[in-house]
């Protein structure tokens, strides 16, 4: 304990006292010397990559077949841009995913707030809710295959089961999890019960609800790609499938990093987002 | 205890707690038993709890659930052990060194954003359609969960800690025993579990996507392909006892494993 307590106090006389000795380095790089360096250092290792990539295409270490060369993506990628193929499979799919998360969303959100709200909603409907959400989505693709076809009901059903368990069960614990100091403070205010949850109850759990809604988010992209590759005939699923079965790698190789640019540009924005959401928030450290 | 116990939203509070979680699925079984016997629809694709019953039984007995279980448990474990293992290393990698966090954590981060299955039609140009191809899949499964949150637990764990073992005086592996890996330990642990889950789930793609062996998610297509949906409802209900139980024991370990720590959160 007395160890515990006295910590802090040396690693703030350590921070206090290093910049002081070096103040004058540090301010001639200071602005540009840690994003520049990270920059710097990032590169060469997917460059060596891809070089390594190239110089076994080149020498055909690999056959082209299995691995073509790094140019030849770059091609076929552009040629599918170009050609617009690439940006039609890409809307098909963003579609897709929008409406099957926003169904999720909408869904997980209700339930995650009726279970974090009402003790007596989640002992009826929790244990059905963790019974289903044991099957991964997966597991229920064959049964909905024979219940819905395997049309456009089927995507958006999945995809929002993919949602919908993550937003739920973050919004649900999220809202449980608020202290109950919280509450009584507002009591005490006399803050009615709409104040109460609007100006209380959902601030104090916003941050892991957003957190279960970027799971959502991500849980709905790899469930799109596993539908689209196992029952499609569009969108970038069925060109990584189309590609394989003609054996043209160039073209798998293209969707996926397409595949890869949506998955962190979706992270990257709803990250963005969060960081304005919870602005007013002040953190410790 | 919740903070919100007031909320009823007007549901009946006088049935008793334990029993309350059964009414919506008896209710749904309720459904299912009446839509037989009245013939609601007469698709072939409702199939009578009797006829699901029968065809456990019959699965059991006749020893394909086995054999397609334990096709299925053993590949998820060796691939598991293997991402796991990579990831474990990978992680604590990048959590000791900045320079190398640096380098390759760029590219770490924006490989893991692509979807993972999206790895199976290159996996399946690159290993072939067997056991090999499917072992490699799941190992990336679990593979990125676990890198990052050790990756994660080594980087959060405190400067002060830090600084007492060398007050201490500690020496490099207890160093490591005795202060990193314990402060790491909650976060690589969530890492294992999320990996244990996410193989689960690859297992299955797998098997959709390589068919070729056997395994409980090939008994499933095979069900879906023939319309046999007394097959399909057994395979899901397989499935999501399998997923369960490996929650299961994946929380039972990390509870023992971290008993040391107490409660985690504090009680209002």
């Amino acid at each position: 304990m007395i160890i515990e307590a006295s910590l802090p106090e040396s690693g703030r006389l350590r921070s206090a006292a290093r910049p002081a000795r070096r103040a004058p380095l540090r301010l001639r790089i200071a602005p540009l010397a840690p994003g520049l360096k990270r920059l710097l250092l990032s590169w060469p290792f997917p460059l060596a990559i891809l070089a390594l990539w190239a110089l076994a295409a080149h020498y055909e270490w690999i056959a082209p077949q299995v691995l073509p060369a790094p140019g030849v993506v770059a091609h076929t990628f552009a040629d599918l841009a170009r050609s617009g193929e690439l940006f039609d499979n890409l809307k098909i799919s963003l579609l897709r995913v929008l409406a099957g998360f926003a169904a999720g969303c909408a869904g997980g959100l209700v339930l995650g707030v009726a279970m974090g709200l009402s003790p007596v909603f989640k002992d009826y409907v929790y244990p059905l809710f963790r019974a289903v959400s044991q099957v991964p989505v997966l597991g229920w693709l064959p049964l909905l295959m024979l219940l819905l076809g395997i049309d456009e009901t089927l995507k958006v059903v999945l995809i929002a089961k993919a949602a919908l368990v993550p937003i739920a069960m973050n919004t649900y614990k999220g809202l449980e999890n608020v202290p109950a100091q919280y509450v009584e403070v507002a009591k005490v205010f006399g803050l009615t019960r709409r104040q109460l949850l609007w100006k209380v109850v959902f601030p104090a759990a916003l941050a892991p609800i957003w957190n279960g809604i970027r799971y959502g988010l991500t849980h709905a992209w790899l469930a799109l790609v596993v539908v689209e590759l196992l029952a499609s005939s569009e969108g970038l699923g069925f060109m990584i499938v189309y590609g394989r079965q003609l054996f043209q790698l160039d073209l798998v190789l293209a969707a996926v990093v397409m595949v890869g640019i949506v998955g962190y540009l979706m992270d990257k924005g709803l990250a963005l987002i969060e960081t304005r959401l919870l602005r007013w928030r002040r953190v410790g450290f | 205890m919740n903070a919100l116990a007031s909320f009823t939203l007007g549901l009946p509070a006088r049935l008793p707690k334990a029993l309350r979680g059964w009414v919506l699925p008896l209710l749904l079984l309720l459904l299912w038993w009446a839509a037989i016997r009245f013939s609601w629809t007469d698709s072939k694709l409702l199939v009578s709890v009797g006829q699901v019953w029968d065809r456990a039984v019959e699965q059991t007995t006749s020893g394909a659930l086995r054999e397609g279980l334990q096709a299925s448990l053993w590949r998820d474990l060796v691939g598991f052990a293997i991402g796991a293992c990579v990831g474990l290393l990978f992680g604590a990698a990048l959590g000791f060194s900045r320079l190398l966090e640096n380098m390759v954590g760029p590219t770490f981060h924006t490989v893991k954003q692509i979807s993972l299955f999206a790895w199976v039609p290159l996996i399946s140009v690159w290993f072939g359609l067997g056991d090999s191809a499917k072992v490699a899949f799941l190992s990336l499964a679990a593979f990125f969960p676990v890198a990052l949150n050790t990756f994660e637990g080594i980087r959060s764990v405190p400067r002060e800690f830090i600084e007492v073992a060398q007050v201490f005086n500690l020496n490099r592996r207890q160093w490591l025993t005795k202060v990193v890996l314990p402060a790491a330990s909650p976060s690589i642990f969530t890492g294992l579990h999320l990996g244990l889950i996410y193989a689960w789930l690859a297992t299955l793609g797998a098997e959709y996507l390589l068919v070729a062996g056997k395994g409980i998610g090939n008994t499933m297509i095979d069900g879906r392909e023939n319309f046999w949906m007394d097959l399909v409802v057994f395979g899901m209900i397989v499935v999501g006892a399998v997923g369960f139980t490996l929650n299961w024991i994946a929380g039972v370990v990390e509870t023992r494993l971290l008993a040391w720590r107490g409660r985690a959160v504090a009680q209002y």
